[in-house]
């Protein structure tokens, strides 16, 4: 008997017929292979509707009904709002007051332009650092409130950073791109370096931890670059106009470094 | 409210022991808190036990994978957890709801039980049904919609176990559940434990002793990051004597087995 219902063939009409006829007796193993069967042909369930008896009819239809009125008394579904699933998977709220400083050193950094035409481009000077508070801070064990729970779960890992890095570029990005239009720096210039150095940050933070990498990367940045750049009215060799081509190499190389270390991110606390 | 279950989930388990750690060493900052523990834990509420600074909080936290271990092996789910080993199939399995538990404040309870379920990558149709059912089992379907920062601390702390349940993990880790409940919160808790137990591996770890005798079917006692005593409550009860310092016959078992594991750390 169970030979004709093996998963590749289907149950002939007249098993389905005395399957769907509540007065027939059929034996176990059968019912069992038609019913595991059904669960996958949908086919053999037209089948199976198209043969059910009246009675059979008429007990379907009282439990539809009852369960109508059931589902009629209790609570409406929930609605789900895509917004809020948005704002809730890739904005971190903890992010806020950081980015909010970010946008202001930027801001002042205009004013600073048009107050002191004398002094080099602090726009493009600061480009590069500009996300890196944000990117320090979206992975942090001090800032996020949920942190130990987060750090458990299988979604911990590269992906969630890059995810996180995005929500900071995706604020920092336009507000790059607006003060080096008003301050007449080339797009370019101001929005590679960021990219590189946001880069950077996440390469390096899977050998020492995100946060320290941020730390490190804009102190470096600070003393070696932006420093003597002030002091000497210069803009530096790298932030030259031709050195747009050795900042997108720099920015594939190390995102090529930080995807091959991407199983170092698992454990959030051996990096912070 | 029943849910589905799948062909994977029957299927016998290839492992001994859901939990199995031997020799375990693990850092909580530079002090060494669990030192050459040795555990095994399978199906069934295990409750832990301790005096503070035992190294309880440290070892629920290597157990769900949050740090790794110094030293030592750990396996869940049969699986190794130490070293470079893929985490995300053992996290899968795993609730975890440590003692300090943060959340977001804005969020309401449904939504933050729901990022939980998507960060624990259940299935996405999966999910509104998860988060309702573990909503429910909690006691805070009235409160759903509430957003976090109005709960209050027993509401919070069962938004938190909802979200360590909500993916109907094999091993399942409470830190101190029970914080902030008043008595009739903790006996739907002891009954939700009870169920929780038939088919999955909860170690709770609790101050409170009463409850792991009325909830927990095996009982384990850590002292300085190792183990003093595994077994029933009944055995707890039956290492006491008239002459140990406590109320009730838990409380006196368990003054008299850290007496004597410190006689003989001491000796």
């Amino acid at each position: 008997m169970t030979a004709e219902h093996n998963a590749s063939s289907h149950p002939s009409p007249a098993v389905i017929a005395r399957y769907a006829d509540r007065e027939v007796e059929l034996d176990e193993v059968t019912v069992w292979s038609v019913e595991v069967h059904l669960e996958d042909c949908a086919t053999c369930r037209a089948r199976l509707a198209g043969s059910t008896t009246p009675d059979g009819g008429a007990l379907l239809a009282r439990v539809a009904a009852g369960l109508d009125r059931d589902l009629g008394a209790g609570p409406a579904p929930v609605r789900r709002r895509r917004w809020s699933r948005v704002r809730n998977r890739w904005l971190a709220g903890h992010l806020v007051p950081w980015l909010t400083m970010t946008l202001a050193v930027l801001a002042v950094a205009v004013l600073l332009q048009a107050a002191q035409p004398g002094l080099p481009s602090l726009v493009a000077l600061l480009a590069p650092v500009a996300p890196l508070p944000g990117v320090a801070i979206a992975w942090s064990r001090r800032h996020d409130p949920a942190w130990e729970l987060i750090a458990g779960t299988p979604a911990a890992g590269l992906a969630m950073l890059l995810r996180r890095t995005a929500a900071v570029l995706a604020v920092v990005v336009p507000a790059l791109a607006l003060a080096s239009n008003r301050t007449g720096v080339s797009l370019a210039l101001a929005l590679l370096p960021c990219l590189a150095f946001t880069a950077a940050t996440i390469a390096l933070g899977a050998f020492v931890g995100v946060r320290h990498a941020a730390i490190g990367l804009g102190a470096a940045w600070g003393l070696a670059v932006v420093v003597p750049a002030v002091a000497t009215a210069h803009l530096p060799v790298v932030l030259q106009p031709g050195s747009s081509g050795g900042w997108v190499a720099l920015t594939l190389a190390l995102a090529v470094v930080a995807a091959s270390r991407a199983d170092r991110f698992r454990r959030l606390s051996s990096h912070d | 409210m029943m849910r589905t279950v799948s062909a994977a989930e029957t299927a016998p388990t290839t492992y001994p022991w859901a939990v199995h750690a031997e020799g375990l060493k693990v850092r909580a900052g530079r002090h060494l808190a669990v030192d050459g523990l040795d555990l095994t834990l399978g199906t069934g509420v295990h409750g832990l036990l301790g005096p503070n600074g035992a190294g309880k909080t440290t070892l629920m936290r290597a157990l769900a994978t949050v740090v790794r271990p110094a030293g030592g092996r750990l396996t869940l789910l049969g699986e190794s957890v130490d070293g470079r080993a893929d985490l995300r199939r053992v996290r899968r399995g795993l609730g975890y709801l440590p003692q300090q538990f943060g959340f977001y404040p804005r969020f309401t309870v449904r939504e933050f039980v729901e990022y939980l379920a998507w960060l624990k990558e259940l299935p996405k149709p999966a999910i509104p049904g998860a988060v309702q059912r573990a909503i429910d089992r909690v006691g805070l379907t009235a409160k759903a919609d509430a957003r976090m920062k109005t709960l209050s601390g027993g509401m919070l702390r069962r938004a938190g176990i909802a979200q360590a349940i909500v993916n109907d993990p094999a091993v399942l880790l409470l830190d101190e559940p029970t914080v902030g409940l008043d008595p009739e919160q903790r006996l739907d808790f002891r009954e939700l434990l009870r169920d929780l137990g038939v088919d999955s591996c909860v170690l709770v770890s609790t101050h409170l002793v009463e409850d792991v005798v009325a909830a927990c079917t095996d009982v384990v006692l850590i002292n300085e990051g190792r183990l003093v005593h595994q077994g029933t409550p009944d055995d707890l009860v039956a290492q006491g004597g008239a002459g140990d310092a406590g109320d009730s016959p838990a409380e006196r078992g368990y003054s008299a087995l850290l007496r004597r594991h410190r006689a003989e750390a001491g000796r």
